[in-house]
């Protein structure tokens, strides 16, 4: 352990534009935050240059990092050039996928799996649906096929076999077998990644996780290195999809898990301000230049999803925070389609080259400028590398493609623009509250990334929320949530065991080994942590059903027993599938499907009292004073305020504006915004 | 909210209807008890108009062949009511009739009223795919079939709940008939659930937004979708046009039927003539107007994708489908194998739209369910019918390739995994992997099919039934590209391996302990001239074992040296 006197922890968000960190010195209580342009393909500069914006980085504790590397190399296809050993038969199982196809109307697209076909080779072995071997592996053709996978330049091996999840007997044998002649640590079988049934998911998972290997961890060592050469010695870890954080070795080992790496430390950041806030059941809204990020948050705690789609046929099955993610950003282009209906998204114009304002070439008017034109953003402020937005341009083409074509004027059509992409956010907040059965009225947005904060008002009317709450910096939110998470082991096992005549015993056993294996991963990350939790959980159904639904149990690993029962379990599945259907249906066999087993290092509470205003701020310091803005159909004279000097308990009734160098917020004519004692603007209906 | 429909609140109430149809599919996918609804989603909702019953909203992820299909189903039950039946608060119609509304036995339809203020607002409706239905084979895809009856059991539209009353008598009806009582019950309450938030989630809607305007919406949206196809079929060339293809027969005799559009476009409207085609044959390959319809429907929704789902798009069409044909039948004329016939039809109106409009063209997809079943007891007595559709080769296009093993048109299934089949059935998959050379050639290549090889576990072996197509007619390229490999289907016997008499159908084999039988499914068919493929895109074919050497050389004209 490092027994440097500095106690500075930075969390750092690489996105696509931007670098954004937060530093924060937990024995002094002081924090800053810092915004450096990214470089793409060589992150560590940006990465470097950000952190010295705070001092020597040799003074720095440790660092925690979101980044969007895996998902990048996943969607644009830059992962490396893998192998992978299966069983005889199934070697085209990862291209066939589950037969589906990319669209529900049209047939047209394609697909090119992770590792291409001439490089996915079958070795003599099979074992059963029971776990029964029926053939053991042959290891020498184990050893050939991976030196002629190595021949054609295959830089990582996955193997997969059927039924592995069954018995990973194998699996572990082939391992063994290839370990002798692969050249590097970029090799794992599917049952070490995903000990669970369907093969499709399993295979598609594995193989992903080995494109991303040498991808990320050629990364994590570029920026291990520069960050020694700088002469860091604290502790360096990674947000994992699961909003928890892991060690470097795991990451290099998992990188998998990394795919929401950024998201999902903003939702952790989220779900700290609303339990802080004392509003602990949010709706995140993240708008950034394509998309718009949702997560609910109920009771202060984020919900996670079992698995993802990166794109078509690339399958993550691994448990991540659930985020849904529209095409709807401040790059959405707005257009009328043929049958004289207005549409905004999801094609977007990005941040290159961006929208017409940007001057970059775009000529297609796209949400951002309707923000501008209708005057809630001010062109005159800097903005990243740009020094100014072109009002001017960005009227021009609202009414040539819009305002004519649908007889409005040009203010009306811009007021449209926004009309529409605030419909198509409050859809995207409808899908993951209603649809789940919350009650929108019981929840407030909270908007965070650059833009979001204007839209706040539009969604607490189209949607019926409680109210918003804006946290203190919307534009370092995954930062600071990198600084606030947990440390976090995931664990999933098939186990297909009837609940009725259920050995608890044996169960117990498994929980147990289950539950320290996760724990030791917890331990061993080396952060400083208060306790660490064990929590499982069970995906259980009707025997006959195929889905199943998830069902947390209320026990935890003792010394040597997690104390489970079949009462115990027979309870908690009857609450929670009452709770996603109306019907229970008694007299029908019960099964549980699969164990889920989280360890989860809850870190020393971050206060954060520290973010909040100075005592001696005063509310007149903050005016700015006002400008034009046009708003429900109206220009309208509107107060200008200078967000971070306006002290607690503030008291501003809307149309505002308020104004700070990572976001811009919006008061709606009609609701009141309040400081409160950290900071947050918490809007109201007035 | 006033009355008065701008585009804006036209855009949110799109957007909020379409939600409520979503979230009944996803209601009943994750409550439903037998994979062929949960996994491979062969289901339906959506709202239906009062006195029309015109599809109003679809759901995006439902069973594409059934968004057509679902208006006629709603059709019976207005019909009934206007012929005396009451029709109150609280009821929920049932039946599976083929022959009102479409489709075949094992699709079970749930229809409820939705009232507003005393007045009837429209219609909810739920269909989802039951396992087994009785009849003569498990699963219910008799290839032998000459008459509904052999099929299973016909329920007319019935009602399940009276008022709020659930009628148990006619669930043990359903019960006693049926090999599989349990799933269908899990099945039924899953179709229950999502009728039930579906009316909550309206009943939300109306409170917001008033019945006279999501009424003047709904109108809205179909003007919307007519005037779309309407545009899209005027910027077509006027004349007539006509496309043939063949069933390679109907399960009892080992006769072609001829599956014929003449299709004609004039101005902005179009007639769709099915008039050339076959007589009602003995076997299971007829379908009903209703379903004849509703998969046109589909085609045109493929090559127009961007028109929205509902009844509009069809206002442009005439159909001729006259009842003296296989795609007008009546009862009791089978039409348990209506998957293949409608495929046939969507593949003729891909036809003559390559030649109307080949930048919009593709090569025909493999277009055969493949509804193989394998039957019998495990070693503890129990009782197993393993159900699958299997998947095959999408058509090359003038974007690209076709897709390898994808799933048909009718259709967004998935396909259960093999480790669920082997873990529920006792069997054992020895294949599951692409054809090489099943891909019809063209500058784009048509996606290659499959081979699925499955060996009987058990001691008592199992009963093999297949219902598939394309055995004689493969699926056809476009645009000057070359035709897919054909479907063949393959059993294990004591004299040694056997394809089937009628080809693709057979519904009397078994198969011992340690036999094996093999579907080799088609590809799609090839976009364009294959001498005019990429000559890189021929080497990483013959590379990837997409396309053997031989055919780089003879129908590529690439010669590659095997190293």
């Amino acid at each position: 352990m490092t027994t440097s006197p500095a106690k500075a922890v930075v969390g750092v968000d690489v996105g696509g534009t931007f670098t954004d960190l937060f530093w924060f010195d937990e024995a002094a209580k002081r924090f800053r935050t810092a915004k450096v342009p990214s470089q793409r393909g060589d992150e560590a500069k940006g990465f470097i240059a950000g952190l010295t914006t705070f001092g020597p980085v040799s003074e720095l504790a440790s660092i925690v990092h979101g980044t969007t590397v895996g998902t990048n190399a996943l969607l644009e296809r830059k992962g490396a050039k893998i192998g992978v050993i299966t069983t005889p038969g199934f070697r085209d199982a990862l291209e066939m996928r589950r037969r589906d196809r990319r669209q529900t109307w049209g047939l047209w697209g394609d697909f090119t799996p992770a590792a291409s076909r001439d490089c996915r080779l079958e070795v003599p072995e099979r074992t059963l649906a029971d776990g029964t071997i029926r053939t053991a592996v042959d290891r020498e053709a184990v050893r050939e096929a991976a030196r002629a996978l190595i021949a054609k330049g295959c830089e990582a091996l996955a193997i997969i076999f059927i039924n592995a999840y069954a018995n990973p007997q194998n699996e572990r044998d082939a391992l063994d077998a290839a370990r002798e002649v692969w050249p590097n640590e970029n090799i794992a079988c599917s049952s070490a990644i995903l000990p669970e049934i369907r093969e499709f998911e399993r295979a598609s998972t594995t193989a992903l996780n080995a494109t991303l290997q040498p991808v990320v961890g050629s990364y994590l060592r570029r920026l291990e290195d520069a960050l020694e050469a700088d002469g860091f010695t604290g502790r360096f870890h990674i947000v994992q999809s699961n909003g928890g954080v892991m060690s470097t070795a795991t990451a290099r080992r998992l990188p998998v898990r990394t795919a929401l790496s950024g998201p999902a430390a903003g939702v952790i950041a989220a779900a700290a301000v609303a339990r802080a806030a004392g509003h602990p059941d949010i709706i995140t809204g993240d708008l950034g230049g394509t998309s718009f990020d949702v997560s609910l948050i109920a009771g202060g705690q984020a919900a996670l999803a079992a698995q993802t789609t990166i794109d078509f046929g690339m399958v993550i099955r691994t448990p991540m925070i659930e985020i849904t993610t529209i095409g709807a950003g401040g790059g959405s282009i707005a257009r009328v389609d043929a049958g004289g209906l207005l549409e905004v998204g999801p094609e977007s114009a990005g941040s290159r080259p961006g929208p017409v304002c940007y001057g970059q070439g775009n000529t297609r008017p796209t949400l951002t400028d309707a923000n501008l034109v209708l005057g809630r953003i001010d062109g005159s402020k800097p903005l990243g590398t740009l020094q100014r937005l072109d009002v001017d341009a960005a009227r021009a083409a609202i009414a040539r493609e819009i305002a004519e074509p649908l007889g409005l004027d040009v203010m009306a059509a811009a007021e449209a623009i926004v009309k529409i992409a605030n419909a198509r956010m409050a859809g995207a907040i409808r899908l993951v509250s209603i649809e789940r059965g919350h009650d929108p009225a019981l929840f407030m947005a909270m908007p965070f990334g650059g833009g979001g904060a204007l839209h706040a008002g539009a969604l607490i009317h189209e949607v019926g929320l409680k109210g918003a709450l804006v946290p203190r910096f919307p534009g370092v939110t995954s930062a600071l949530g990198c600084v606030i998470a947990d440390i976090r082991h995931d664990g999933v096992q098939t186990v297909n065991l009837m609940l009725d005549g259920l050995d608890a015993a044996a169960l117990d056993a498994r929980m147990v080994e289950a539950g320290r294996e996760a724990h030791a991963v917890v331990a061993d990350a080396g952060l400083s942590v208060e306790r660490i939790d064990v929590l499982y959980e069970l995906d259980m159904h009707y025997l006959g059903q195929t889905h199943t639904v998830s069902v947390p149990l209320p026990i935890t690993l003792g010394e040597a027993s997690t104390g489970i029962s079949a009462a115990i379990i027979r309870e908690a599945f009857d609450a929670a599938y009452g709770a996603a259907f109306s019907r229970l249906l008694p007299g029908i066999p019960v099964r549980i499907v699969t164990l889920r087993t989280a360890a989860i290092g809850r870190r020393p509470a971050f206060d954060l009292t520290a973010l909040a205003p100075p005592a001696d701020a005063a509310v007149e310091t903050a005016r700015r004073g006002t400008r034009k803005v046009y708003l429900d159909g109206a220009w309208r004279e509107t107060a200008i305020w200078s967000r971070l000097d306006l002290p607690v308990g503030a008291r501003i009734d809307g149309p505002a504006i308020f104004e700070q160098p990572d976001a811009t917020t919006l008061l709606d004519p009609g609701l009141t915004a309040e400081v409160d004692a950290l900071g947050n603007l918490v809007i109201m209906r007035g | 909210m006033t009355a008065a429909l701008d585009p804006v609140t036209l855009a949110v109430l799109k957007g909020r209807l379409e939600q409520i149809a979503n979230e009944m599919d996803a209601t009943l996918y994750r409550s439903a008890f037998n994979p062929i609804i949960a996994e491979a989603h062969d289901a339906c909702h959506g709202l239906y108009h009062a006195t029309t019953g015109d599809t109003l909203v679809q759901g995006t992820s439902g069973l594409p062949i059934f968004v057509g299909a679902m208006a006629f189903a709603v059709r019976a039950v207005i019909a009934r009511v206007a012929a005396g039946a009451a029709n109150e608060p609280g009821d929920t119609w049932l039946f599976n009739d083929p022959y009102e509304g479409g489709t075949h036995l094992n699709d079970m339809r749930l229809v409820r009223p939705i009232f507003r203020d005393g007045q009837l607002f429209c219609w909810l409706a739920s269909v989802g795919h039951w396992l087994d239905v009785g009849g003569n084979v498990p699963g219910n895809f008799n290839a032998k079939a000459t008459e509904s009856f052999q099929e299973g059991f016909r329920i007319p539209p019935v009602k399940l709940v009276r008022k709020g009353e659930f009628q148990h008598d006619i669930v043990e009806i359903l019960n006693a008939n049926s090999r599989l009582p349990q799933s269908n019950w899990g099945d039924l309450n899953g179709q229950l659930n999502a009728l039930d938030l579906g009316e909550q989630r309206l009943s939300a809607l109306l409170d917001d937004y008033g019945a006279g305007t999501v009424n003047a919406a709904l109108d809205a949206f179909s003007a919307r979708a007519e005037a779309l196809m309407r545009a899209e079929i005027a910027a077509l060339p006027d004349g007539r046009y006509s496309f043939d293809d063949f069933l390679d027969n109907d399960g009892i005799s080992d006769e072609p039927l001829r599956i014929a559009l003449d299709l004609t476009v004039e101005a902005d409207a179009m007639t769709l003539d099915f008039s050339r085609s076959a007589p009602p044959c003995r076997g299971p390959l007829n379908i009903a107007y209703s379903t004849a319809v509703a998969c046109c429907y589909v085609a045109l929704k493929h090559i127009f994708p961007h028109v929205p789902a509902n009844a509009g798009v069809l206002k442009p069409i005439t159909f001729i489908i006259p009842d003296t044909t296989l795609l007008g039948v009546t009862a009791p004329k089978p039409v348990g194998g209506y998957t293949e016939t409608i495929l046939r039809v969507i593949d003729t109106v891909f036809g003559v739209f390559a030649q109307i409009a080949p930048e919009r063209a593709n090569g025909s997809p493999y277009a055969t369910i493949n509804a193989l079943s394998l039957a019998g007891h495990r070693d503890d007595g129990s009782r197993f019918v393993m159900f699958s559709f299997f998947g095959g080769g999408l058509g090359g296009n003038p974007e690209g390739d076709g897709l390898n093993h994808g799933n048909n048109p009718i259709s967004t299934a998935t396909i259960p995994p093999a480790e669920i089949l082997e873990a529920a059935y006792p069997v054992m998959f020895t294949q599951w992997a692409l054809r090489p050379d099943s891909g019809g050639a063209g500058r784009h290549r048509g996606g290659c099919g499959a081979i699925y090889e499955i060996e009987a576990l058990s001691e008592s072996g199992a009963d093999v039934f297949l219902l598939g197509e394309r055995g004689k007619f493969p699926p056809f390229g476009v645009a000057g590209g070359s035709a897919a490999a054909m479907n063949r289907f393959v059993y294990d016997t004591d004299d040694g391996p056997k394809s089937p008499t009628l080809v693709t159908k057979i519904a009397d084999i078994h198969i011992a302990k340690g036999q094996r039988v093999r579907l080799e499914s088609p590809g799609g068919g090839g976009y364009g001239d294959a001498r005019a493929r990429d000559r890189e895109a021929v080497r990483r074919d013959v590379a990837n074992g997409y396309i053997s050497a031989e055919a780089a050389r003879e129908t590529y004209g690439l010669d590659i040296e095997i190293g």
